[in-house]
C-alpha cells in the first residue's frame, strides 16, 4: 500500500504545460528526490502536493485519502521552503511552536516537543534568538525543526540546500539524511543538483519538460540511464551516435566513425540508428596492445582528486576521468591508448528534438 | 488568496473617490458659466472659460503667478547647487560630524513649516530685510533642500564604485571621473530632485505666508488670502491652473525619474 | 598601481568639509539662527505702544499654559490630530494592503492616483473641500436635490478632520506599503502549511510585520496634522482655532510676536518629542526582528 500516490497529475497554464500526466508512488519512510533542470516541473509538482498550486488534472492520494482539492492549511504537511520562510518577528522557539499552536496543543506538551525538535537539529540553545541573528545554515535547521515538530505524514523540501555555500551543503546533506532516517518521515525533495539527489535519496525521479523521464534507485539511474538527457543530466556522459553493423545474441557492434564499438544487453537490429553512452570514469589508459580507441589529449583539467581529460579520437571528442593516483598526468598533444570494459557501454535513446542535446564537450 | 475580493474592491473604490473628489470637482467647477459655485452644464447653462479669463485679467494673481514661478525656478536651482556637493560628501566619505550635518540638512522635514515661517519672519525683521525677494528665495531653498538632498544621497549611494575605479585605472583624473562617470550616473536623481524641489516651492504655503510681503506674495498665499474672504469660481479656476502646472511637472518627473520612485522611494 | 596613483584615490581630509560648506552655511544661518532668535523672542514681552520689549522671562509660556483659551486650542489640536491619525490608520493601512494585492499594472496606477495629490498645493485641496462642504456647496446641492435638508459641514471640526485625512492619507499609505513590500510571501505560505487560517495569518503574521510601518505613518500624520495651517484656516473659520492658526493670529493679527513665538516653540518641541519617541521605539522593539 503506497503512502503517497500521484495519479496522472497535470498542471497547465494556458498553452503552457508545466506538468504532464505524472504518476508516482512513494512508500512510507522513503526519501524521494524530484530532480531536473529549471522549468522541468519539479517545483510545480511540489507546490501541487503542498496545495499552493491547483492541479489541472489528476489526483493526489495521501494514505488513501484524496487531498487534491484540499486547502493548503488543511493538509498538515511539513514544508521547508527554499528561502526558509521563517517568521521574522518571532523567536526561533515561537517559530517552531507555531504549528503546534494551530493544532491547539497544550503549553506543557508544546514546550517539550519544541525542545526535542530543536535538539534534533542541534539548536538547543537558540530558542530565544531571532531569525535575523542566525546564519543561513541555522535558519535552515529552524525551518526543518518547525516542519518536523508537527509530526507530518510527509516532509516536503524545496531546494533546501540552494542557499548554502558548498562546504556547508555537503555537511547538511549528511545531517538532513540522518535526521530523516531517525524520524522516519516520508520525504520528497526538489533539487537541480544531481549529486545531492543521488547521495540523499532512496529513489530519484528525473524530470524533464513536465514529464517523469526515469524513476529508480540512484545507482540504477546512474548506471542505466534511459535516454541521452538522463545520461547527461545525471553525471557526465560521452554520447556517440552510430549505426548497428552486426548483432550476435544480445551483443551488437555499432559503427561510430571508423570504429566498431561493442555494446551488450540490448535488443538492437542491424542497420538501426542508436546512441552509445559511456561514462568518463569507466574509461582508462592502457598499453598500445590493449587499445580499443586511440586519442590525442586536447585539454586537461585538474580537479584535485581527479583529472578530467578531453581526447580527440576517430569517434569524436571523448571525456575521460582518471583518478589522481600521484603518477604523472597526460600532457596536451600526447597520444594515449584508451580502453574500457564492454559492460560499461550502454545504448540509449537519442534525445527527442524538443529537449536540448548538449554535446559531450566540456 | 492573491487577488482582492469584492468588498476589498468596493472599499478601494470609495477611497479613490474620496481622494480624487475635491480635485476633480475643482477642475469641473472652473468651467462653470454661472456666477456662483456650480457644475458646468448644470441647470441649462453651458460651460465657459470666463473664470479662466478672469484670472488672467486679475493683476494680483498674474503677479503672484510670476512670483511663484520665478521663486520656484531660482530656489530649486540654488537648492541643487548646494545639495549636490553636500550629498556627495555625506554619501561617500566618513568624517567626524557627518551624522550631525546629515541631521541638520534634513531638519526642515521635522520642523513644522509654521515654526520655520515664524522664525524667518523674526530673523528678517531683526536684520531689516523683510520683503526682499532674494531672501525669500533663500528661505524656500532651505525648506526644499532636504528633498533634493535625499534624492542626491540615494543616487550617490547607488553608484557602482567599480565603474569609477575602472576609469581611474585607465588614467582619468578626479575631475574627469566626476564629470564623465559620476555626474551622468546621478543625473536622473539630480534632475528628479530639481523637479521635486520646484513643485514643493511652487506649492509652499504655510512658511511663505509669514515671509511674503505685498510685493512678493506667491500664488498659494494669494489664493489662501482670497479664499478666506470669498468662495467664487475664480478660485476654482486658479486651482485648476495650479493642478495643471503640477500635473505637467509630474509628467516631466515621471519621464526623467519615475513618479512611483519619487513618491514611494522605490520602483513599484 | 604606483604609489602616486594609490594616493590620488584617497580624498584630502578637508574635502568633505569643503563640499558641505555651502549647505552648512545656509542651514546654520537659516535654521539654527532663526530658531534661536525665535526662542529668545518667546521670552520677550509685548506692549501695544512700544512693541517688542527686550525683557526676558517665561511669562508668555505661563500665559499659554494658564489661560483656558489657549489650553482649549491645544486640546482641540491634539484630539483633531489624534482622530485624523486614527482614521488614517483605519483607511490607509487596509488600502495599502489592497493595493499590494493588485496586479502590477493596476497597482502602479492606483498608487500614483492616491499619492500624486501630495504634489498639489494644500491650498487647492483645502479649497476643494470648502467647496464641497459649504452651505451652498456641492454636497448640500446634492442633498437638496434628493429632498433632504442642507447640513452644516463647513466651519466644524468634522470638516477639518475630513480634509486633514484627505491630505494625510498618502503619509500613511507610503510607510505601510513599504513595509508590505518587504514581506517574504513564502512566510505566509509557511503559516498556512502549519494549519493557520487566513484570519490567523493576517493577525499573527502580517500585522506584526506591518506594525512598524503603521507606527511610522501614525507619527508623521500626527505631527503634520498638529501643525496644519491651511486646512483649519479655510475650513475652521474664525471660531475653530488650532495651534497654527493661533500663531498666525498672534503674529499678523494682534502683533504679539513674543506670545506667538512661545506657541510656535511649544509646537516645535512637541514635534521633536514625537520624532524621538518614534526612534526610541523603533530601535528597541524592532531592531532585533527587522534590523
Amino acid at each position: 500500500m503506497s503512502f503517497l500516490k500521484l495519479e496522472n497529475l497535470s498542471k497547465r497554464y494556458g498553452d503552457f504545460t508545466a506538468v504532464e500526466n505524472l504518476d508516482l508512488t512513494v512508500e512510507k519512510g522513503e526519501f524521494v528526490s524530484l530532480l531536473g533542470p529549471s522549468g522541468c516541473g519539479k517545483t510545480t509538482t511540489l507546490q501541487m502536493i503542498a496545495g499552493f498550486v491547483e492541479a489541472s488534472a489528476g489526483r493526489i492520494l495521501l494514505n488513501g485519502r484524496d487531498i487534491t482539492n484540499e486547502k493548503p492549511n488543511r493538509r498538515g504537511l511539513g514544508i521547508v521552503f527554499q528561502s526558509y520562510a521563517l517568521f521574522p518577528h518571532m523567536t526561533v522557539a515561537d517559530n517552531v511552536k507555531f504549528g503546534l499552536e494551530m493544532r491547539k496543543v497544550g503549553a506543557a506538551e508544546s514546550a517539550e516537543r519544541v525542545k526535542q525538535a530543536l535538539a534534533l537539529v542541534h539548536l538547543d540553545k537558540f530558542g530565544h534568538r531571532y531569525p535575523r541573528e542566525l546564519s543561513g545554515g541555522q535558519r535552515q535547521r529552524v525551518a526543518l525543526a518547525r516542519a518536523l515538530v508537527i509530526q507530518p505524514p510527509i516532509l516536503l523540501l524545496d531546494e533546501p540546500m540552494s542557499n548554502l555555500d558548498a562546504k556547508l551543503r555537503e555537511e547538511m546533506q549528511i545531517e538532513l539524511r540522518e535526521i530523516q532516517r531517525k524520524v522516519g518521515t516520508t520525504t520528497i525533495m526538489v533539487t537541480h543538483d544531481q549529486s545531492e539527489a543521488l547521495s540523499m535519496s532512496d529513489r530519484v525521479v528525473v524530470m524533464e519538460a513536465g514529464h517523469a523521464v526515469q524513476v529508480g534507485k540512484p545507482l540504477e539511474t546512474y548506471e542505466n540511464p534511459v535516454n541521452a538527457f538522463v545520461s547527461q543530466f545525471v553525471g557526465k556522459a560521452n554520447l556517440l551516435p552510430g549505426t548497428v553493423e552486426w548483432v550476435r545474441d544480445d551483443t551488437a557492434g555499432v559503427r561510430v566513425g571508423n570504429h566498431v564499438l561493442e555494446v551488450q544487453g540490448t535488443a538492437l537490429a542491424v542497420g538501426e540508428q542508436t546512441t552509445l553512452c559511456i561514462r568518463p570514469e569507466k574509461i582508462e589508459c592502457c598499453t598500445e596492445a590493449e587499445e580499443q580507441l586511440g586519442g590525442v589529449v586536447a585539454s586537461s583539467f585538474f580537479l584535485g582528486n581527479q583529472w578530467l581529460y578531453r581526447f580527440e579520437t576517430d569517434c569524436g571528442d571523448i571525456l575521460v576521468i582518471l583518478k589522481n593516483n600521484g603518477q604523472t598526468s597526460c600532457q596536451p598533444g600526447q597520444r594515449v591508448s584508451l580502453r574500457w570494459p564492454t559492460s560499461a557501454m550502454r545504448a540509449v535513446e537519442p534525445a527527442p528534438e524538443s529537449a536540448s542535446l548538449r554535446s559531450a564537450h566540456v | 488568496m492573491r487577488s482582492n475580493g469584492p468588498i476589498a474592491l468596493l472599499f478601494h473604490t470609495l477611497v479613490v473617490t474620496f481622494v480624487l473628489a475635491p480635485l476633480v470637482l475643482v477642475c469641473l467647477v472652473a468651467f462653470t458659466a454661472q456666477d456662483t459655485l456650480s457644475l458646468p452644464f448644470a441647470g441649462g447653462y453651458g460651460a465657459s472659460l470666463r473664470w479662466f479669463k478672469a484670472v488672467f485679467e486679475h493683476p494680483d494673481f498674474l503677479q503672484s503667478f510670476y512670483n511663484s514661478l520665478l521663486l520656484a525656478l531660482m530656489s530649486a536651482t540654488l537648492s541643487v547647487c548646494i545639495a549636490l556637493p553636500a550629498g556627495l560628501a555625506l554619501g561617500r566619505y566618513r568624517f567626524p560630524g557627518r551624522d550631525a550635518l546629515n541631521g541638520l540638512f534634513l531638519s526642515p522635514l521635522i520642523i513644522p513649516s509654521l515654526v520655520l515661517g515664524v522664525a524667518f519672519m523674526r530673523m528678517f525683521s531683526v536684520m531689516g530685510i523683510t520683503g526682499s525677494f532674494f531672501w525669500l528665495v533663500v528661505a524656500h531653498t532651505v525648506v526644499i533642500t532636504p528633498y533634493v538632498l535625499r534624492m542626491v544621497l540615494s543616487a550617490v549611494m547607488g553608484i557602482d564604485r567599480s565603474s569609477e575605479q575602472a576609469a581611474q585605472s585607465l588614467g582619468a583624473g578626479p575631475w574627469t571621473v566626476f564629470r564623465r562617470i559620476t555626474l551622468p550616473a546621478i543625473l536622473p536623481g539630480l534632475s528628479g530632485g530639481w523637479m521635486l524641489a520646484f513643485i514643493n516651492s511652487f506649492d509652499e504655503l504655510t512658511m511663505s505666508i509669514f515671509v511674503t510681503t505685498p510685493a512678493t506674495v506667491t500664488l498659494p498665499v494669494r489664493m489662501y488670502m482670497y479664499a478666506t474672504e470669498s468662495i467664487d469660481p475664480m478660485m476654482a479656476s486658479v486651482s485648476a491652473l495650479m493642478i495643471l502646472i503640477t500635473g505637467g511637472a509630474m509628467l516631466v518627473l515621471d519621464r526623467i525619474y519615475g513618479l512611483d520612485r519619487i513618491l514611494i522611494g522605490e520602483r513599484v | 598601481m604606483s604609489d602616486r596613483a594609490a594616493s590620488s584615490l584617497k580624498p584630502k581630509r578637508s574635502l568633505p568639509y569643503l563640499l558641505t560648506a555651502p549647505a552648512t552655511l545656509l542651514f546654520v544661518t537659516m535654521v539654527l539662527v532663526p530658531l534661536l532668535l525665535t526662542a529668545l523672542l518667546a521670552l520677550n514681552s509685548y506692549d501695544d505702544s512700544v512693541g517688542i520689549k527686550s525683557t526676558y522671562d517665561l511669562h508668555n509660556y505661563l500665559a499659554i499654559f494658564g489661560d483656558d483659551y489657549y489650553l482649549r486650542i491645544f486640546w482641540r489640536t491634539f484630539w483633531i490630530a489624534g482622530l485624523t491619525t486614527l482614521i488614517c490608520v483605519i483607511v490607509g493601512a487596509p488600502e495599502a494592503y489592497v493595493l499590494s494585492r493588485m496586479s502590477r499594472k493596476w497597482r502602479a496606477f492606483f498608487l500614483i492616483v492616491i499619492l500624486a495629490p501630495l504634489l498639489v498645493s494644500v491650498v487647492v485641496r483645502a479649497f476643494g473641500w470648502s467647496m464641497l462642504l459649504s452651505a451652498d456647496g456641492l454636497i448640500n446641492h446634492a442633498l437638496q436635490a434628493l429632498g433632504m435638508a442642507p447640513v452644516k459641514m463647513l466651519y466644524t471640526s468634522g470638516a477639518i478632520v475630513v480634509a486633514l485625512v484627505h491630505v494625510m492619507l498618502p503619509f500613511m499609505v507610503i510607510p505601510v506599503w513599504t513595509a508590505l513590500q518587504r514581506l517574504d510571501p513564502t512566510v505566509e505560505h509557511a503559516a498556512l502549511s502549519l494549519n493557520a487560517s487566513q484570519a490567523t495569518v493576517l493577525r499573527r503574521i502580517l500585522l506584526p510585520q506591518v506594525a512598524p510601518g503603521v507606527l511610522s505613518g501614525s507619527l508623521i500624520v500626527f505631527g503634520l496634522s498638529a501643525s496644519a495651517f491651511a486646512i483649519p484656516g479655510l475650513l475652521g473659520g474664525r471660531r475653530l482655532k488650532m495651534v497654527a492658526t493661533t500663531v498666525y493670529d498672534e503674529f499678523l493679527g494682534s502683533l504679539n510676536w513674543p506670545l506667538g513665538a512661545s506657541i510656535a516653540i511649544v509646537l516645535l518641541v512637541a514635534n521633536l518629542i514625537i520624532m524621538m519617541t518614534y526612534n526610541r521605539i523603533l530601535e528597541r522593539r524592532y531592531s532585533k526582528t527587522l534590523g
